[in-house]
C-alpha cells in the first residue's frame, strides 16, 4: 500500500481502494480566522447541540489577518473565541503564527495522523509524513461535529529526483521546478516524493516543498519523514512516532522522474505559480518590493538565507523588504540569534508572524506595476494587490531587495 | 427537507466562461470571489461578487440572475479552500457547474454545498453556445439538447447523489444512521 493507503487503513473502518469513497476519521479538525466564523455559523445554523465531537482534537488558529484590520476580520476572530470559550476549544490567537506551522510546532499533527482546516494548503503536513487537507467551511463544520469526513481514495504518483544539483539551489528553487514539472499530472492525486535530493532536505526545505503541492493541483505530498525529522517531532510532541512507509509493493498509478542534476534559481513569473523560468532570464526586471515569508518560507532557515546575503548591506534604494516569520516561535529565533538585528539593519519592516503579505493584505498590498519578489505561493492576479509579483527563494528574494533587479546572483 | 424526488434532470442556461473563444483554464477562487469580499457571511450578498475579479466577466452577475449552467475549463477553481466561491453561485442561482477538469477542494466544497458539479473531458467540444438551453441527466451524466445528447460528464458518485438528493452535507449528515453519528 502507499502512504495515503496505509495512513487511510488506520483511521477507517472501510475497505481502503482507489477510487472509492471512504469515511475517515480526522485527529486534529482546525479552523482559522478565514473561515473559522463560517465554521461557527454552519454549527449553530444546522445543529442544536452537541458541537463539537472532541474539544481536545479541536483548535482554532488565526493566522490570516493577525491581527486584525478590518472589522470584518476582527469580528470573525471575536466569533471563533467567544464559541471557542464556551466549548473548551483551543485557539492560538493573534501572536501564534501560521496554523498548520504552530501545530506541527506544538507536535499535536505529526507523522502518521491526519488533519484538516480551513486553508488550501493543510497538506503542508506531507513535509511530516501526515496526512492534511484543506477544506471549506461546511466540510470542516461537519467534522468538528462528526470527527469524520468522506473522502475519495485518490491513486498516488511515485516521483523520483534524478541526482544531486550542484550549487546555488534551495528547496524554493526545487519546489518552484516541480510544480512547472507536475502541473497537469497530479491533479486529484497524491505524491510520494523519493530521491537523494528529498533524503537532503531538512524540516525546514521539506515545508517548502510540501506547501507547494496545492499549485501542482495534487491533494497531498508525502515525504518520508528523515531520522532527523523523526527526531524532532517526538521532543516536540513528547511521544515515540512511528512514520508510515509505503510498502515495497505499493501500487503507483504512474512512476515520474524528475532531473534535478542541473536545478538552479528559479522564478515562477506573474500570473501563474506554474509558469516557471531560471533567474538568469530575468535578471534585468527591476524590482520595486521584496517579501520573504509565508507558509512556504516564512521558516528560521529561511529567514537566515535572507539575512545571510543581507548581513553588513543596505537594500537597494527605494525597494521595500517586507519580511514575517511564519511562527512566534521562528521569530523568537530570529530575535535571539541576531538575525532579526541583522536584517532590520540592512533595512527590512519585520512584522508580527503569520500569514503576512500572502493574504488579506497584511503588511501591505502591491499597486499598479508594482513589481514584487515573494517567497510564498501563489502570484495568481490580484492576490497581493494589483501588481505584478514573482514567485522565488529567499535567497534570490534577497538577493533582489539588494541589487534593485530579480536575482543578481 | 427530502430532495430525493428531485427531478434527476437538471435545466438551464449555457454559460460558457471563454475569453477569444475558448474556455478559460485554472480560473482560481480570486477570481471568482475576490478575497476583499471574504468577511462577507451572508449568503444572498455573496451572489453580487461572483466572477468580481476574472477580466471580462466582472459583470456576470447582472447578466445571469438564475437558471444558468456554467461551461468552464481546466482546473476550475484552484486556489484557496473558499467556500464563497461556490456559495456566490448558489445564490446567484445557478443550477450546476460542468468542467473539464476542477481544483479538489473546490469539487469537495460544491458536493458538500449541494451545487451540482460534473467533470467532462470534451466539454469544449460538444455543440453547446452561451444561451443555449441544455439539460444535464444527473444518473448518466448525460447532456443533452433540444433532446440529443452533446457531451458525456461522468455521472455522479454515490456520496455526491446522496449528498445532493439530501440537499447538503448538514440535511444529508442527519439523515444517516445513528450509528454514525455522535
Ligand atoms: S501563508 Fe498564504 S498560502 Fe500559506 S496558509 Fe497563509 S494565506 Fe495560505
Amino acid at each position: 500500500m502507499t502512504i495515503i493507503e496505509k495512513i487511510f487503513k488506520n483511521h477507517s473502518k472501510d475497505k481502503i481502494e482507489v477510487g472509492k469513497t471512504i469515511w475517515l476519521d480526522i485527529d486534529v479538525r482546525t479552523a482559522r480566522d478565514f473561515g473559522g466564523a463560517q465554521v461557527v455559523k454552519n454549527l449553530l445554523e444546522n445543529y442544536d447541540e452537541n458541537y463539537i465531537e472532541d474539544a481536545k482534537k479541536t483548535f482554532f488558529t488565526f493566522d490570516c489577518n493577525a491581527p486584525a484590520n478590518t472589522i470584518g476580520y476582527a469580528n470573525n476572530q471575536q466569533v471563533c473565541r467567544k464559541f471557542a470559550r464556551r466549548h473548551g476549544i483551543r485557539l492560538y490567537d493573534v501572536d501564534a503564527g501560521i496554523g498548520s506551522h504552530v501545530l506541527m510546532e506544538e507536535g499535536i499533527i505529526h507523522a502518521g495522523l491526519t488533519a484538516v482546516g480551513t486553508d488550501s494548503h493543510y497538506n503542508i503536513v506531507g513535509a511530516v509524513g501526515a496526512f492534511g487537507q484543506g477544506m471549506g467551511d461546511v466540510d470542516i463544520a461537519f467534522i468538528f461535529k462528526t470527527g469524520k469526513t468522506w473522502f475519495d481514495v485518490p491513486p498516488t504518483i511515485k516521483v523520483n529526483f534524478i541526482g544531486i544539483p550542484e550549487e546555488k539551489w534551495t528547496a524554493k528553487d526545487l519546489a518552484l521546478f516541480t510544480v512547472k514539472n507536475l502541473k497537469g499530472h497530479v491533479l486529484g492525486k497524491a505524491i510520494e516524493f523519493y530521491g537523494d535530493v528529498i533524503d537532503s532536505l531538512s524540516l525546514d526545505g521539506r515545508i517548502t516543498l510540501a506547501s507547494m503541492v496545492t499549485e501542482m493541483g495534487g491533494i497531498i505530498g508525502f515525504i518520508p519523514p528523515s531520522k532527523e525529522v523523526i527526531n524532532w517531532m517526538e521532543i516536540v510532541s513528547n511521544k515515540k512516532i512511528k512514520p508510515i512507509y509505503a510498502d515495497k509493493d505499493a501500487n503507483y498509478e504512474k512512476e515520474m522522474d524528475i532531473d534535478v542534476a542541473s536545478l538552479e534559481p528559479m522564478v515562477a513569473l506573474p500570473g501563474n505559480p506554474a509558469n516557471v523560468k531560471p533567474v538568469r532570464e530575468l535578471q534585468d526586471t527591476k524590482v520595486d518590493s521584496v517579501f520573504i515569508g509565508s507558509c512556504t518560507n516564512g521558516r528560521f532557515e529561511d529567514m537566515k538565507m535572507a539575512a545571510d546575503i543581507l548581513k553588513g548591506k543596505k537594500v537597494h534604494d527605494g525597494v521595500m523588504l517586507k519580511i514575517v516569520p511564519s511562527t512566534r516561535k521562528v521569530w523568537e529565533k530570529m530575535l535571539k540569534s541576531g538575525i532579526a538585528e541583522q536584517l532590520f539593519e540592512a533595512g527590512a519592516i519585520i512584522s508580527n508572524a503569520g500569514c503576512g503579505g500572502c493574504a488579506a493584505g497584511q503588511i501591505g498590498m502591491t499597486g499598479e506595476e508594482e513589481v514584487q519578489v515573494s517567497t510564498a505561493n501563489r502570484n495568481f492576479k490580484g492576490k497581493q494587490g494589483l501588481g505584478n509579483t514573482y514567485l522565488a527563494s529567499p535567497a534570490t528574494a534577497a538577493m533582489s531587495a539588494l541589487n534593485g533587479y530579480i536575482g543578481g546572483w | 427537507m427530502d430532495n430525493g424526488n428531485k427531478l434527476f434532470k437538471i435545466k438551464g442556461k449555457a454559460w460558457k466562461i471563454e475569453r477569444e473563444g475558448k474556455l478559460i483554464d485554472d480560473i482560481d477562487t480570486d477570481m471568482i470571489y475576490h478575497n476583499k469580499y471574504l468577511h462577507i457571511v451572508d449568503k444572498k450578498e455573496m451572489a453580487r461578487y461572483a466572477f468580481s475579479n476574472l477580466d471580462g466577466w466582472k459583470n456576470f452577475p447582472e447578466l445571469a440572475d438564475s437558471d444558468g449552467i456554467l461551461i468552464v475549463g481546466e482546473n476550475f477553481g484552484c486556489g484557496s479552500s473558499r467556500q464563497h466561491a461556490v456559495d456566490c453561485f448558489i445564490s446567484l442561482g445557478i443550477k450546476a457547474i460542468i468542467g473539464k477538469s476542477f481544483g479538489a477542494i473546490y469539487k469537495r466544497n460544491a458536493i458538500n454545498s449541494g451545487l451540482a458539479i460534473f467533470e467532462c473531458r470534451d466539454i469544449d467540444k460538444a455543440d453547446i453556445r452561451t444561451g443555449d438551453e441544455i439539460e444535464i441527466d444527473i444518473k448518466t451524466g448525460n447532456i443533452l439538447k433540444n433532446g440529443k445528447r452533446v457531451a458525456r460528464a461522468k455521472p455522479m458518485s454515490k456520496i455526491q447523489l446522496d449528498i445532493y438528493k439530501a440537499g447538503n452535507l448538514f440535511e444529508y449528515a442527519k439523515k444517516m444512521e445513528k450509528s454514525f453519528m455522535p
